[in-house]
């Protein structure tokens, strides 16, 4: 171990900028990966018998023999409610079971009765219900078809490129070459040989592939014929590269392929390492090569392909078919659940750094915002407020009186949250270390021992979070009476729980490390998902269940969005930083993580104010908006860099917080269906290709779009608008832009290229205050941007924004829909029961004409208005109506 | 819809309990104005934006709607982004606040007059502020008063000293001049006492093993006045009690702590020691002691073995002298750079030359030299850190002196270089009162001393100033 460690300590301490690429694996140093990537394409050694069939009402069985070695695996396909088709695949006969990852699916999937369409000796053909879908198994070699009419949607095996490893005793361990001294420390002794599992899956007719975050890459996934895979392993990356496919701190295994008919999903069910292979026919071609290939009437279609492997466990997957790409999510939502609905609080501006030093430091932060006017809700404290790193806990000397600064925030409606990471400091004098330890609640090492590894606190445990005890256990912690000084106004961010392990293989655990009978290969990837799932729990459980959680991850999996927040980790204060951020969080939410952020300002290093400027002013429209920045940087808080430049964030800041209603309305949304918040625009214009690879623009709902300054020194932007039905308006300057063009904007340091779509109604609270819970009774205004099409719509969603009480109908949700001259506002949901005390203080329509009276309904009464003809912009003066209340507005 | 704005709910002005002599008025004001701009707004008169950016009638000034782009239709409400809102506060000072914060459940204004519809339950404290306000100006006016007076004695006193210096300088300058023709002298005489020395070769042999002896204790003596100079941190002429104990190595006993009793002894007795006292207690110290620099440079000139006694005696002279010599030339050079800085417009600061303030907080002791160095040690053991050098006086232009900055500490990894910003406040005592350490390896000390204090006339006419009402 001494050297892993000094090795470590060596790549901190040098302190060069980039990632040592050398601590971390290429496809060829991971035994398992390098194995699967030796295999070509070509006929697979795999057939099923189709004499073993079985059709219940809810699947089919098959068994597929592997010609080469007579090993028996089983094939069950299940065609699940809502268009989605499960494939798995595991030994007939394990040796020992192998892995199925629990807790990911909110249920068990729903099916639907699958038919048999056809049968003969070479295969069968099953009916996939609606849209004569149909799945083709064909037997000799072992391949599956989707079709829909004569169009193939996707083929599994078509490449021969399953391969499933089947589980034997040692002696018959097959041998591999160990190539490189790194391979040879990570690698270690499986007990029952080599393990992985790989599959291909060919997309004819796509060329754009999106998601399987977590990689600090280009939304649209890039061919990896010449490098390395795209890498799906937890890991703390220590100063991160862009534009590569190393593995972060999190994975979610879906991907979304899409072309301007249709947008299917894959979700490769698997937590332990994973490698993806994409290649594409196109992927070399020149647009002119392209237009040969199509003048020529060459015959070939463009095609990826896909493919996956993992290094234990089974092969589950479900594939999602869409046909658009909200019903993708949709799909997907009903297998993993939807985004948590957050604490309005939340979505309001959140300030941190590693450290607030002590508590004469946070109210002083505090006391700062008041002075310089500027809104926050949340202040953060990093691993330095503990005692010791022992989490739970406060320095006695800097966090004497945690209570009384809790306090002291709650009297300004304001919150905190402290740090709470799984790595347990082994001292027989913590109390939450001892009980993990008499409980046997650590992850055990291979000779069953307590695992230990080095981390912040220096030695430490991991709690063996897959435990369902354990959880329990963990989420009494967060109890008023467990966790002392803590308060309701106190949240939880969970950091390191990749697991970091300082002296572990590539920074995390040994993977023959123990939780129960399963080794941590087997569900690496699902351990922070479970350390979230335990916190959130906590918070829910310490208030009774009646308060919504809020905790911050950074390592994470498929369903992690059901807990909470999640951020893209330690990056640093770099243009290409910020810029990488916008698609890092598209990439996220396209596979349910609405909830996502970059550390405005770069966390390491330090900004220049103008990136400052320009991350504050992209973050305040990103979904997770905080601060934050490394122990051994120059403090940034915003008011340090100038007036000028404190009033150019405070704008910023200020954007956000008129906007919360819209943002929590869009995050209603994302809990109830699973569309994502922040937006690539191919998924609104999905058959306009001039979206598919945008990286530096991004839709909030469908009707914000945003475009943020991301250059050093820009003087303008180049923002597509798309939809050449639609029109934009300029939130600004309320300038009306048509769509399906490229639109240059002049910029300046105040610049923050927003443009709301003209057909959509958007609510806005101007008034804005130092936090968001002190502007909850405050009134609205509406903007109604005008289109040519006949009916403009938007929704208006109150409740207490922070409690469960919603489930219970306690909410206001309005429909507002301009037609004919007429605004109204009507119930979406007659049943449900809340009351405000916000009213309509104005509405500002956008692209109007002059109209000469208008009356309010409710009343009979008269609105006033001013109309402002160089910019067609009509305001109503204080119609004043109850937000909550039904209404109609006519313009004659 | 909420129409309880409407109203303007018309102050009755308190009259304000500690300014004896202001007339008991009521002045009627629409809510959030204050008083120097109630002209503007007239009951029953349309009522023009402040901006001028337009004109509406008066029953629009605190309707809680937003019509003038200034904000200064809605002094009393939230209704305008940029409005403000005054607080009168009778009994304490007035002041405005951002217009948002009216009825945010928050008790801004210490007379509640910001909360009247939110349902805060706030509690009128102006005049329990005021009183606290008064007593803590009363007691700074009190401090910045004898604070003044004893900057009036620094003045005077860093006035006599800067004479003395300067003439000690002088006379310094000539006394070495003296010393080096006296050197010079000597070495005539020692080179002519030599020539017979030539001829007596037998002798020397013999006297070889007393020569040795002689040039240990010349190298002692040179060492003994490194050893001060190094010992003599802010270069004083003086070795204090302090300065010894930063060499732990000299503790006499085995014990942990090194204590001043300890370090008196070894100073014969008293808190400090000059150039010649230290002569005497140089065996107390040089067997333990530990130098600061790895390379000691050494005084001697002599490469070959001489034997008679004459020249014994002489070289013995010579050595001393040139030991003496060069504790001059250091004196010489500190005294040249004292003189040299920059002690404030009355040379006030001077008295903190050569001086060091200290404070002990959990972890550390912060050490503040002024004009020479600030360092922090661990409490359990373990090295000084720099915590910077003087650099210069950094406070805003029109304060220069009130901001000390040090620079060039330690290194921090991946950082900068430690730095301190030293904030000096009036007070009688010297020192330092906190320090902090806002950004990583920037430090900020909090230093009390009456050579900030400004002269009490101007600080009551402040005092007078913020007392409206």
């Amino acid at each position: 171990m001494a050297p892993v460690v000094v090795l470590w300590l060596a790549m901190c301490l040098g302190g060069t900028w980039a990632v040592d690429k050398g601590n971390f694996k290429t496809c060829d140093q991971s035994a398992f990966c390098k194995r699967q990537r030796a295999l070509k394409p070509g006929e697979s050694p795999y057939r099923a018998l189709l004499e073993t069939m079985e059709l219940t009402n809810t699947r089919l069985t098959l068994q597929l023999i592997n010609d080469n070695n007579k090993v028996r695996l089983l094939l069950e396909l299940y065609r699940l409610q809502g268009n989605i088709t499960r494939v798995k695949i595991n030994e007939l006969k394990p040796l020992k079971p192998r892995y199925e990852v629990p807790d990911v699916l909110i249920r068990e999937p729903p099916t639907e009765p699958l038919s048999l369409l056809s049968q003969d000796e070479n295969g069968v053909v099953l009916s996939l219900g609606a849209e004569s879908q149909r799945v083709i198994v064909s037997a000799r070699p072992f391949r599956l078809d989707i079709m829909e009419g004569r169009e193939v949607l996707m083929s599994l095996n078509s490449r021969g490129l399953l391969a499933f490893e089947h589980l034997r005793m040692r002696k018959d361990t097959f041998s591999y070459k160990v190539t490189s001294t790194v391979a040879k420390l990570i690698c270690c002794c499986h007990p029952t040989g080599p393990s992985a599992v790989s599959l291909d899956f060919s997309l004819p007719g796509v060329e754009h592939v999106y998601g399987i975050p977590e990689h600090a890459d280009t939304l649209r996934l890039k061919t990896t014929d010449n490098g390395d895979p795209y890498r799906l392993y937890n890991l703390d990356v220590f100063q991160y590269e862009l534009y590569n496919p190393m593995a972060l701190y999190g994975a979610v295994p879906v991907m979304l392929a899409h072309n301007t008919q249709r947008t299917t999903g894959i979700f490769w069910l698997n937590a332990a390492e994973t490698w993806v292979d994409i290649s594409s026919n196109t992927a070399g071609k020149t647009v002119f090569g392209k237009m040969l290939d199509y003048v020529q009437g060459s015959s070939e279609t463009p095609q990826t392909d896909v493919r996956w492997i993992s290094e234990s466990g089974i092969i589950d997957v479900f594939i999602m078919l869409g046909p658009k790409p909200k019903d993708v999510f949709s799909q997907y939502a009903s297998l993993t659940g939807t985004q948590s609905f957050p604490p309005l609080t939340s979505l309001g501006y959140h300030q941190c750094r590693w450290n607030y030093n002590d508590q004469e430091d946070v109210k002083s932060v505090d006391a700062g915002f008041d002075e310089h006017d500027i809104p926050y809700d949340f202040i953060w404290l990093d691993i330095e407020h503990t005692d010791g790193k022992r989490y739970f806990t406060w320095d006695t000397h800097k966090f004497a009186t945690p209570k009384e600064m809790l306090q002291g925030l709650m009297d300004k409606k304001r919150k905190m949250v402290a740090i709470v990471d799984p790595h347990i400091k082994v001292d027989s004098n913590y109390k939450i270390h001892n009980e993990i330890r008499s409980r046997g609640f650590y992850i055990k090492n291979k000779d069953g021992g307590d695992y230990e590894g080095w981390c912040w606190p220096g030695s430490a445990g991991y709690p063996d979070f897959t435990r369902i005890d354990m959880r329990d256990w963990w989420a009494s912690m967060f109890a008023y009476d467990q966790y002392e000084g803590s308060m309701e106004n106190l949240y939880t961010w969970n950091d390191m729980n990749e697991p970091s392990v300082f002296n572990g293989p590539e920074v995390t655990m040994h993977k023959d490390a123990m939780h129960g009978a399963w080794e941590h290969r087997d569900l690496h990837n699902t351990y922070g998902f479970y350390v979230q799932m335990a916190t959130a729990e906590g918070l829910i459980k310490r208030s009774g269940g009646v308060e919504r959680p809020f905790v911050l991850t950074r390592a994470f999996f498929a369903g992690s969005q059901r807990y909470g927040a999640v951020w893209t980790g330690d990056n640093a204060a770099e243009w290409d930083h910020l810029k990488i951020s916008i698609p890092m969080c598209l990439s996220l939410g396209l596979v349910g993580i609405s909830f996502c952020g970059a550390d405005v300002g770069g966390f390491f290093k330090s900004p220049s104010t103008e990136l400052l400027v320009r991350w504050y002013q992209t973050g305040a429209y990103q979904p997770f908006f905080r601060a934050h920045a490394h122990l051994d940087t120059p403090r940034r808080e915003p008011w340090l860099f100038g007036p000028e430049n404190t009033a150019l964030i405070r704008e910023a800041v200020r954007q956000r917080y008129t906007l919360l209603p819209y943002w929590y309305q869009q995050f209603y949304q994302a809990h109830r269906t699973g569309q994502p918040v922040m937006r690539p625009l191919w998924v609104e214009y999905p058959q306009d290709p001039a979206t598919f690879t945008l990286d530096d623009e991004f839709l909030i709902g469908k009707d914000l779009l945003v475009h943020p300054v991301t250059e050093e020194g820009a003087r303008g932007v180049t923002a597509y608008l798309p939809g050449k039905d639609e029109v934009w308006f300029d939130v600004h300057t309320f300038q009306r832009h048509n769509g399906a063009q490229n639109l240059y904007i002049p910029v300046t340091m105040s610049s923050i290229p927003v443009f709301q779509r003209g057909g959509s109604i958007i609510p806005r609270k101007l008034r804005v205050r130092r936090s968001s819970t002190c502007m909850e009774h405050d009134p609205y205004t509406l903007f109604v941007a005008l289109n040519s099409q006949v009916t403009q719509m938007g929704e208006l969603y109150i409740d207490d924004g922070h409690t469960f009480n919603y489930e219970k109908e306690e909410f206001i949700h309005r429909r507002l829909s301009f037609a004919n001259n007429i605004l109204s506002s009507l119930n979406l949901a007659p049943d449900a029961k809340f009351t405000t005390q916000s009213w309509i203080e104005r509405i500002v329509i956008l692209g109007a004409s002059k109209p000469s009276k208008i009356t309010l309904k409710a009343a009979e009464s008269q609105v006033e208005f001013e109309f402002d003809a160089s910019m067609s912009v009509l305001t109503l003066r204080k119609p004043g109506m109850n937000s909550g209340a039904d209404w109609t507005v006519t313009l004659q | 819809m909420s129409c309880q704005y409407h109203q303007h709910l018309l102050l009755p002005l308190l009259l304000s309990l500690l300014t004896a002599g202001v007339s008991s008025v009521e002045v009627q004001r629409p809510r959030g104005v204050s008083l120097s701009n109630r002209q503007f707004y007239e009951e029953g008169k349309p009522f023009t934006c402040l901006d001028n950016s337009a004109t509406i009638p008066f029953d629009r000034v605190n309707d809680d709607y937003c019509d003038c782009k200034d904000g200064s239709d809605e002094p009393g409400t939230a209704a305008c982004p940029n409005g403000s809102f005054y607080c009168t506060n009778a009994g304490f000072r007035s002041s405005f606040i951002p217009s948002s914060r009216i009825n945010d459940g928050i008790c801004d204004c210490c007379d509640t007059t910001d909360e009247y519809n939110s349902g805060a339950a706030c509690q009128n404290t102006c005049r329990e502020l005021g009183r606290k306000e008064m007593e803590s100006l009363e007691k700074m006016a009190e401090i910045a008063k004898e604070g003044y007076r004893l900057k009036q004695l620094l003045i005077q006193e860093a006035k006599r000293g800067l004479e003395e210096k300067k003439k000690k300088l002088q006379d310094i300058q000539v006394t070495k001049k003296d010393l080096e023709d006296k050197v010079e002298a000597l070495r005539t005489v020692k080179e002519t006492a030599e020539q017979p020395e030539k001829e007596a070769k037998e002798r020397h042999l013999k006297a070889w093993e007393d020569q040795k002896a002689l040039i240990r204790m010349e190298k002692d003596m040179a060492r003994m006045a490194e050893v001060f100079l190094e010992l003599d941190d802010d270069g004083d002429g003086f070795v204090s009690v302090a300065e010894l104990l930063s060499h732990s190595e000299l503790n006499p006993d085995s014990d942990d702590s090194f204590t001043e009793a300890e370090a008196q002894v070894l100073l014969g007795g008293v808190d400090k020691v000059d150039t010649v006292t230290f002569e005497a207690v140089w065996n107390n110290i040089k067997e333990k002691y530990i130098s600061e620099v790895t390379t000691v440079k050494t005084f001697s000139r002599l490469q070959e073995p001489f034997s008679d006694n004459d020249s014994e005696q002489l070289l013995q002279d010579n050595c001393k002298l040139y030991v003496r010599e060069s504790f001059f030339t250091v004196f010489d050079i500190n005294l040249e750079k004292e003189i040299s800085f920059d002690f404030g417009p009355n040379s006030e600061f001077a008295y903190l030359y050569s001086q060091c303030y200290e404070l002990t907080t959990s972890e550390y002791i912060y050490r503040l030299c002024p004009f020479n160095r600030v360092s922090q040690k661990p409490k359990y053991g373990g090295s000084e850190t720099n915590l910077g050098t003087w650099g210069k006086w950094a406070g805003p232009e029109d304060n220069i002196y009130s901001v000390m900055k040090y620079e060039h500490g330690t290194g921090c990894w991946q950082g900068p270089n430690r730095s301190t910003t030293v904030k000096l406040t009036c007070g009688k005592e010297t020192v330092v009162t906190s320090t902090s350490e806002p950004s990583r390896c920037e430090y900020l000390m909090e230093f009390i001393s009456p050579a900030i204090c400004q002269e009490p006339s101007s600080l009551e006419s402040y005092f007078h100033e913020h007392q409206e009402l």
